[in-house]
């Protein structure tokens, strides 16, 4: 959807004025203090794997793309995200492992009939230059 | 508030049930439920349902369901709240009749997820999850619980014989349980030889899919006797709220809402975590099963595992766990699940329960969740 392209697209979020916490998606108040006065930002594209999963049966409108990796991703600002593994093998993937921001396709022909496109995580090596995969 | 009382209960067995409608299923338990308690004139009725509208295109089945047992103009309401809609139709009900608004009252959970195929019932299942950030990268319920199941093995080093141990320890239970959809016993092997769902979550680490409907009767406790000599009490409710979303959570290796909730319908109740003689608890996942026994002060943290291959939560340990065989073994009717939890309970309570009966069996605790603990009741019931 278009509304959701400045999240979707460039890991848009929010930094509450008040006390600092940084969240993500935006949204109207702020989690953590509950004040209204918020900055939106960009978040960094890099972070570090959490915990993730192989999805190997999927929900329906994803069955033509398994197996996949799905993760819980923690940027550095300490943001939390969920979103697609690629570029790897899924044996690579490891909890701890640095990764970066891609754009990429999610998949084809949801409900909107339309391509769905957002922000994958593929892994860095540990000078920071991408994995070979 | 008024005390509140089970006074008639019925369900039936969870599994695939082709040649019955939403409405057939669940009216014959309903009636059922009300000759239990001598067929009372009913105020109101609270049904839990998750995905009606999904398996039936049918939305307000609050009023489908009355008037499938006769009620035409009895208030019915359908409380969705996920996998959590049972316990907190439960909970609903539960205030109706405390508060003094109603007199008799109508429990009941129906689901009827074999009218769909798999992959269906798994983007269905998957509407309890945060769809805007999470659904739409693909993941599913199956895959939020093997991040935290993933999670918890690498920050406990559990090892995923220990989750297997669950599944064989539920279906021991519901060996015995005429209710239950997969009523035979497993081995670890097999329960770690099972296809991967979402790594590391395999089959065996999940509840089937299954049809199914039960229903409890609820009435003031001073009236109790009027409808049943075996009235068992709701001595205390509780509901709490989490994030909706796992990229909010803290903490993803405990589920808040279950401590919160529990603590509530503890306090209500004048009963400690140490009165209980035994509980049901939302497994809906062997991961969540260890995470509800945890974040009810139950078995101490990371050690779930090790409790079960030492028998703690067999029939004839301490803290007898999930008789019925849980979510794994019993079944998930998805909306039903937390009203088969109240049902179970209140015939170990009545001394009902069959060759899964436990002794002492004079206060029970069931917590039932939707989606990964968004939502939490939990209910002490109490033989009177």
């Amino acid at each position: 959807m278009w509304r959701e392209i400045p999240q979707r697209y460039r890991l848009e979020g929010a930094v509450c004025k008040n006390c600092n916490f940084s969240f993500f998606p935006p949204r109207t108040i702020c989690p953590n203090c509950g004040s209204k006065e918020l900055n939106l930002q960009n978040f960094s594209q890099s972070g570090k794997v959490l915990s993730y999963t192989v999805i190997r049966k999927p929900p329906s409108d994803f069955e033509t793309c398994e197996p996949y990796p799905v993760a819980l991703i923690e940027l550095l600002e300490g943001v939390k995200v969920i979103c697609q593994l690629t570029d790897c093998d899924v044996d690579e993937i490891s909890i701890g492992m640095p990764v970066e921001a891609v754009f990429r396709k999610v998949r084809e022909d949801g409900e909107d009939g339309v391509v769905h496109y957002a922000i994958k995580f593929r892994p860095l090596t540990r000078d920071g230059n991408l994995s070979k995969k | 508030m008024r005390r509140v009382a089970i006074c008639g209960l019925s369900m039936c067995k969870v599994g695939n049930h082709y040649h019955k409608s939403l409405r057939e299923l669940f009216a014959k338990v309903a009636l059922d439920a009300m000759e239990n308690a001598g067929g009372p004139p009913v105020n109101a009725m609270y049904v839990g349902n998750m995905s009606s509208s999904e398996h039936t295109s049918q939305k307000n089945i609050g009023v489908l369901l009355s008037n499938s047992i006769g009620l035409n103009s009895t208030p019915s309401m359908l409380v969705e709240c996920a996998d959590g809609s049972g316990g907190a139709a439960l909970y609903e009900g539960f205030k109706s009749v405390a508060s003094g608004l109603y007199d008799i009252v109508i429990v009941g959970g129906v689901e009827k997820m074999s009218e769909a195929t798999h992959g269906e019932n798994r983007k269905i299942s998957s509407k309890a999850i945060e769809q805007e950030c999470e659904a739409f990268n693909g993941l599913s319920i199956d895959g939020e619980f093997a991040i935290i199941m993933r999670y918890y093995m690498h920050y406990y080093g559990v090892p995923k014989r220990q989750f297997a141990l669950f599944a064989v320890q539920m279906h021991k239970h519901a060996a015995r349980n005429r209710y239950a959809q997969l009523p035979y016993e497993v081995s670890v092997e097999d329960a770690l030889n099972m296809q991967t769902i979402a790594d590391p979550v395999t089959l065996f680490d999940t509840a089937p899919a299954g049809d199914g409907a039960a229903a409890v009767i609820l009435c003031p406790l001073e009236r109790a006797q009027e409808f049943t000599d075996t009235p068992i009490e709701i001595a205390g409710a509780g509901q709490a709220s989490d994030t909706l979303a796992l990229y909010d959570r803290k903490n993803i290796l405990t589920f808040k809402a279950t401590s919160e909730a529990s603590k509530i319908a503890l306090e209500s109740s004048k009963l400690k975590i140490s009165d209980i003689n035994l509980f049901e608890v939302h497994d809906s996942y062997t991961i969540s099963g260890f995470l509800a026994l945890e974040d009810l002060g139950v078995i101490e943290r990371g050690k779930v595992g090790q409790s079960v291959e030492e028998g703690l939560i067999d029939l004839n340990g301490p803290i007898p766990t999930n008789l019925s065989g849980g979510l794994k073994a019993r079944g998930h009717p998805m909306g039903a699940t937390g009203v088969y939890q109240a049902v179970e309970s209140s015939l170990q309570l009545r001394g009902e329960a069959g060759k899964n009966q436990a002794d002492p069996a004079k206060v029970a605790l069931i917590q039932n969740a939707a989606g990964i603990g968004s939502l939490v009741t939990v209910h002490v019931l109490k033989r009177v």
